[in-house]
């Protein structure tokens, strides 16, 4: 899917990254925990979380996520936002719940980054 | 070990600073890049640049992160002045934490730190004194398979 799908689906408002909704992405994580998404996540995936700290756009920019979904109707403060700009990563809100978020993407052939963890 | 470094640095972490953690991350990852490393390899340097650096945000006064790039693997120094570990084997248990609300609510502080560090570095080494601090020492080596997933 691509972000502009995305974007639809959710009925979503781009903050940041207006420029790069034609980015495909396929796999996505969900989490509140950053440990967690460093963890886990995986280079080009989306990042859907509740929270909207900096710490969520620097744990990003580390993992080279394609862009960040925050559920919940939340927004970024105002330092996670120009951070968000720096580093060039898309930031979109939608009121959706993140398990509604989550619900609606696998519908549409997105599919968890791992599916489980341990996978050894 | 007397090989030349293709890059040698460190860099200063403010203790309590939470708005400039992961800076230290950032512009390593840069550096990184710039020397051309594959990309599994800068990832998980940054990763546990980055989970370090939020242990100095998060626990110590000051701290300082030190780089060294030779070309089988990079090195990486995590050295704090800061309250120390009192006990390093429970530190290192999955979920055990002494986190504050502040450290919760930016999505850490759940006990993963050490743990996460550990499993992206190849070798992991800790060493800790009570009132004087912590020193982390972590080797990445530079043709390693991706670990996790």
């Amino acid at each position: 899917m691509t972000l502009h799908e995305i974007k639809k689906l959710l009925d979503a408002e781009v903050l940041i990254g207006e420029d790069q909704l034609d980015m495909e992405v396929k796999t996505a994580f969900v989490a509140d925990l950053m440990s967690d998404v460093l963890a886990f996540a995986t280079a080009g995936s989306l990042l859907i979380t509740g929270l909207t700290n900096p710490q969520v756009v620097r744990t990003a920019d580390v993992l080279d996520i394609a862009a960040i979904i925050m559920g919940r109707g939340k927004r970024p403060s105002q330092e996670t936002f120009q951070l968000a700009e720096e580093v060039n990563i898309p930031i979109l809100t939608t009121k959706y719940i993140l398990f509604e978020i989550a619900g609606q993407l696998y519908a549409k052939g997105i599919r968890g980054c791992i599916e489980k963890v341990g996978g050894k | 070990m007397d090989e030349k470094p293709l890059y040698e640095g460190s860099f200063t972490v403010a203790g309590g600073n939470f708005d400039n953690a992961g800076e230290v991350a950032s512009n390593i990852k840069t550096i990184l890049k710039q020397i051309g490393l594959p990309k599994d390899v800068i990832r998980k340097v940054a990763l546990v640049t980055y989970e370090s650096e939020i242990n100095i945000v998060s626990y110590a006064r000051k701290g300082m992160i030190r780089l060294r790039v030779v070309p089988d693997c990079i090195m990486i120094e995590a050295i704090d002045e800061g309250q120390g570990i009192p006990d390093i084997e429970q530190a290192m248990q999955p979920g055990f934490s002494t986190a504050n609300q502040k450290i919760r609510e930016m999505g850490f502080g759940a006990g993963m730190g050490l743990c996460n560090i550990k499993s992206f570095s190849d070798v992991f080494h800790i060493s800790s004194e009570i009132g004087k601090g912590t020193h982390l020492k972590m080797i990445i080596k530079a043709n390693s398979t991706v670990l996790n997933s």
